[in-house]
């Protein structure tokens, strides 16, 4: 019977409850639409850093993150092989030697970073085999070097061409080497295409003098949301002498400015939804105020207030609601379009993403937890509301009611 | 013998206090008898609505006490006054009496539904109640689609709905046609003499005093007269 009254009441003035429904209706697909968007955003962030190069996660020997030289490189032992093999949450891991060295073309000369890498398990961890666009991918042993676009473009050279590599190994030992350019490989993040150089591990191990050693090994987790969990229970099973790190520590600027997107986007939603929460409020008090005379004739005639109230946060939860859950169902064919068909971003914006290294493309995220979150914030918006009407029923003089 | 009377007011006073504090029910003594159709009569402001207020556990009263079938009013809660006013009284007030958006039949079944009667029960009784004051054929329309007349005939049903002890009518008449006002009371005296009901009723009307079987008269909150006729 409450529900009665209330759905009844929602529709006494249709006007003003359609206009209340279009407001929380709008903001709702507003905010869906712009956290989907973020969220999309930050996925491409990860995706072209982590997908691209730093993998999920890495080992190192301890320190070698804060100094990345060789001498902080590590010996690939038994012992180390085993744990990694009983390590649980652990789908499979690659093994790298990366260092600095000088890229000299006939003409040009440039810093660089090698990357030593096995090719085949290489394949499992990122999809620099798919960003070849000129030449092939490296074979296991291969004497060959893939450079990233912008390098190439940079040393004049092309598939073919010879490049030659300067830089100090091991324990100071010099490091040269001429390698036939096999391939040229894209990276949305120009920091990567302009810097990379991949070489066989084992033609890296040669160069540098490391045989036997690594600098990173990439790991690919079971489940990609259970990243840190493995990263602690590697950390105290390998133990000391290593470092484990997630992608989110490994690549420190994207989450840096993942918190700062973060916290503007929370800035627009709290205006956003001040202005239909006040939207909300506004409707309650006037359909209070002209209910007051019915309120005092029910609470005379025997109604508990506290029923009374409930008839009024139904109502107002209803309209919250139903609003929210229109408001979905308007965002969700908005977002699955620009999840389909991402928004190319204009050349100045195409700058600024690419500074963080990603591709300048916009794709909407559909995650659930997107509507979820919406839907979530609407109701407790509605309930939060719904307090003003059980404070006034509370206090309500039947006689004095009765008498507006 | 001590007789049983269905209201007893003690010394009843009210005074709302302000900058000149007014005396609005002054010391009234009042015993109403089961099945009595007494009206309480006075200009207005007289103390009339604050006196069945009172006697209606809707006010509460500045010194005194009110019974109501032996039970002292005075000591109740909030939530008390309310449960006991839904099961021992039935209200009908001057006008917008009842939940627009509610029909007829639903207004009158309303405070069984509180009451939580059972749905056929409360069926048979809602249309026996609204034939009786003859809305049979009103049963879905809703209050804005009625007169004023017909509306305060749904109220009346609505506060026999309950079966109260007594029903108490502030100026049930007021905003009606003498047409429609007389019908009114037709139905309450109708009510009063073949179902016993008992009913208090305010008012300033003299065609509807004429109708009252006892009245009692206020002025400035006392009771200057009381006459069964
Ligand atoms: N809430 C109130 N506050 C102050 N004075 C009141 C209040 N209610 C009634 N009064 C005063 O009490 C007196 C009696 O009022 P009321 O019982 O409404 O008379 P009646 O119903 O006979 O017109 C009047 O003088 C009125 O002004
Ligand atoms: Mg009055």
């Amino acid at each position: 019977m409450l529900l009665k009254l209330a759905w009844r009441n929602l529709w006494r003035n249709k006007r003003r409850t359609l206009i209340t429904l279009a407001s929380i209706f709008f903001a709702v697909i507003l905010s869906t639409f712009m956290v989907s968007l973020k969220e999309g955003f930050y996925k491409g962030m990860i995706d072209s850093m982590v997908g691209a190069f730093t993998g999920y996660a890495q080992i190192h020997a301890t320190g070698y993150w804060a100094d990345k030289t060789l001498e902080n490189s590590f010996e690939f032992n038994d012992s180390l092989a085993y744990r990694l093999k009983n390590a649980n949450g652990l789908s499979s891991y690659a093994p790298r030697v990366e260092s600095f060295a000088l890229a000299a073309s006939s003409e040009i000369t440039r810093g660089t970073m090698v990357v030593g890498i096995d090719p085949k398990k290489e394949m499992l961890h990122t999809d620099l085999q798919d960003r070849v666009i000129e030449g092939e991918y490296l074979q296991e042993k291969d004497q060959g070097a893939l450079l990233g676009e912008a390098l190439a473009k940079y040393l004049k050279v092309g598939v073919g061409d010879t490049l030659v590599l300067l830089g100090q190994g091991y324990h100071g030992a010099s490091a040269a080497g001429k390698y036939p350019i096999k391939g040229i490989v894209k990276f949305g993040s120009p920091e990567l295409s302009k810097q990379l150089v991949f070489l066989s591990l084992q033609a890296t191990q040669k160069l540098f003098d490391v045989e036997g050693r690594l600098t990173n090994l990439i790991l690919l987790p079971d489940q990609k949301s259970e990243t840190d969990e493995l990263v602690q229970s590697l950390q105290s099973s390998i133990g000391n002498g290593y470092e484990v790190m997630a992608w989110q520590e490994l690549t420190p600027e994207i989450i840096n400015m993942m918190e700062t997107e973060k916290m503007e986007g929370y800035v627009f939603m709290f205006i956003l939804y001040m202005v239909i929460s006040f939207g909300i409020f506004a409707t309650i008090l006037m359909m209070m105020a002209e209910r007051m005379h019915e309120f005092g004739v029910l609470v005379a005639v025997g109604m508990k207030r506290i029923n009374l109230a409930m008839v009024m946060i139904l109502e107002i939860l209803s309209i919250s609601i139903l609003g929210a859950f229109l408001g979905m169902l308007g965002a969700l064919p908005i977002c699955l379009y620009f999840y389909y068909y991402p928004i190319k971003l204009g050349a100045e914006l195409e700058e600024m993403v690419a500074d963080y290294g990603m591709e300048a493309v916009l794709q909407a995220s559909i995650s659930p937890n997107i509507f979820i979150q919406q839907a979530i914030i609407v109701g407790l918006i509605g309930c939060a509301i719904a307090i003003y009407p059980l404070w006034k029923i509370s206090r309500l003089d039947a006689i004095n009611a009765m008498r507006s | 013998m001590k007789k049983n009377y269905v209201i007893e007011a003690e010394n009843l006073s009210k005074i709302y206090a302000g900058v000149v504090p007014v005396k609005a029910v002054d010391e009234v003594n009042l015993q109403i008898q089961d099945n009595e159709f007494t009206a309480i009569v006075g200009p207005s402001g007289s103390g009339k609505s604050t006196l069945l207020n009172m006697i209606g556990g809707l006010d509460r009263p500045t010194s005194g006490t009110i019974k109501v079938n032996d039970i002292l009013l005075n000591g109740m809660t909030d939530n008390q006054l309310i449960n006991f006013r839904l099961h021992h009284i039935g209200f009908v007030f001057q006008s917008f009496n009842l939940i627009p958006v509610l029909t007829a039949k639903e207004n009158a079944e309303f405070i069984m539904l509180l009451q939580k009667v059972p749905l056929q029960q409360r069926e048979k009784r809602v249309m026996s109640l609204l034939k009786e004051v003859g809305l049979d054929d009103k049963l879905d329309s809703r209050p804005s689609q009625l007169s004023g007349g017909q509306q305060q005939r749904v109220a009346v049903a609505r506060a026999l709905a309950s079966k109260p002890d007594f029903v108490l009518a502030d100026e049930p008449t007021a905003n009606l046609d003498s047409k429609s006002a007389f019908n009114l009371l037709d139905i309450m005296a109708r009510l009063n003499q073949e179902e016993g009901i008992t009913f208090i009723f305010s008012t300033h009307d003299q065609r509807v005093i004429d109708r009252a079987r006892r009245v009692i008269t206020l002025e400035d909150g006392k009771i200057v007269s009381d006459e069964i006729r």
